[in-house]
């Protein structure tokens, strides 16, 4: 069996991401460009958010301090957080907000499906129920993505631009560290640089359909899931995420 | 100033006062599930929770009562509501002791929807799952020539639909 750190640190990487992923959809309630997308982007944060109660809650457990998911998500701070930096990047225009979210979902169907075969049963049980809901985000995702990158002159030239502006955050998926490597050796998680393959296959696959150009440099943002480096755009949302448990500690309602 | 009270939960009422207790294990699990089968979804009423495949499981442990529910969809909102009828609907009953256990392996599908489920939703004018992924006919009309307007609908269960004949818009219960 694993250490306890590095499964605590591998489910709070798992929690971070769909919470910060959430919480940035969810920026978007009330401004979307049209009523079902708007009701779209919502459903997709209610699942993402849904996911990190799950993963947090078991991370809790896992570290034994009687810390619950909601005191993971609202009382830490920046450096804490294990996110990747793709997740905590704004959310700019639509087509910028479905671009990272095309990028997202491709990487996160590959990782719950290896993970729904992981030795650990909670995370097998947690994982083979969000793949389901995971899929359906990442058709929904990349049919935006090819909709509006083969669409009018405007769309394709702002869904390029936010592919070349989010690709260099897209590489840290995939990076493997220690904790990635102790958690495979245990079959606990799968090493991300194994869904390097199936992922490129993926989305070069859209964004040909897309008529967009993949980006040829190989320079990657790291920093975000070691909690090393995050980018200024992290505190700033947790200033807004957090504002209420920071303004009146144990509020309840 | 003191603070109003919260608005009230759909469909939850106080439970009466003076329900004799019953014998811990002196009612069969294949009764407490047609008790359960009167409580309705929070969000579909006009089906209830047993018709809708989360009641995973009933059965006594030593004088409580477990009561496996398996969630919908991971973040759905009604599942805290759902917990608070199924109390409340048992302590009417005279059940005291209930542990509510979240059970997510396997997970839901829509392949649990009961037929009596699926016969309810269509005549409330919802679509009901189908494995091509797509509803099979308009719930009002009956024609099959329909078109998706969205795949995300009111609820995260739901996507949205519209019938090419009818022209009425309408919910479909998304297949997982």
């Amino acid at each position: 069996m694993a250490e306890p750190d590095a499964l605590f640190d591998c489910l709070c990487r798992l929690g971070d991401n769909t919470l910060i992923l959430g919480h940035r959809l969810s920026e978007w309630c009330g401004h979307a460009p049209v009523l079902e997308e708007d009701i779209a982007l919502a459903n997709t944060a209610l699942d993402l958010i849904g996911l990190t109660q799950l993963w947090l809650g078991y991370a809790g457990e896992i570290e034994g301090k009687g810390r619950s998911a909601d005191d993971l998500a609202m009382l830490r701070d920046v450096w804490d957080f294990r996110n990747l930096l793709l997740v905590e990047q704004p959310n700019r225009d639509f087509g910028h907000t479905m671009m990272r979210q095309c990028l997202f979902d491709q990487f996160h169907v590959l990782q719950l499906n290896a993970l729904s075969q992981s030795r650990d049963a909670t995370i097998a049980g947690i994982a083979a129920k969000a793949a389901k809901e995971a899929a359906y985000h990442a058709s929904r995702s990349a049919s935006v993505v090819i909709a509006l990158g083969d669409g009018t002159e405007e769309s394709h030239h702002r869904m390029q631009s936010a592919l070349d502006r989010l690709w260099p955050y897209a590489a840290e998926m995939f990076e493997s560290d220690a904790i990635d490597q102790a958690m495979a050796k245990a079959g606990i998680a799968p090493d991300p640089a194994t869904l390097k393959q199936p992922f490129d296959a993926a989305i070069n696959a859209i964004l040909a359909d897309a008529t967009l150009r993949r980006p040829a440099g190989d320079f990657a943002h790291t920093g975000g899931k070691s909690g090393f480096r995050h980018s200024e755009h992290l505190g700033h949302l947790l200033t807004q995420m957090q504002w209420l448990q920071r303004a009146y500690p144990k509020a309840a309602w | 100033m003191p603070r109003p009270q919260p608005a009230p939960v759909p469909g939850l009422v106080e439970p009466p006062d003076n329900v004799p207790a019953i014998e811990p294990g002196s009612v069969l699990p294949a009764t407490i599930m047609q008790w359960l089968d009167a409580v309705p979804d929070p969000e579909i009423p006009v089906i209830s929770i047993v018709d809708l495949g989360i009641i995973r499981g009933v059965s006594w442990r030593g004088r409580s009562l477990v009561v496996k529910v398996t969630p919908t969809y991971t973040g759905c909102p009604a599942t805290r509501v759902i917990n608070d009828l199924i109390r409340q609907a048992l302590t009417t009953k005279g059940v005291n002791d209930i542990r509510l256990e979240r059970q997510i392996s396997p997970p839901w599908t829509t392949d649990w929807i009961s037929a009596k489920g699926r016969a309810a939703l269509e005549r409330y004018g919802i679509a009901p799952p189908q494995a091509s992924g797509g509803p099979r006919r308009c719930p009002h009309c009956g024609a099959t020539a329909l078109e998706q307007v969205s795949p995300f609908g009111s609820t995260p269960c739901k996507a949205q639909w519209r019938c090419l004949s009818c022209l009425e818009p309408f919910d479909y219960f998304k297949c997982i």
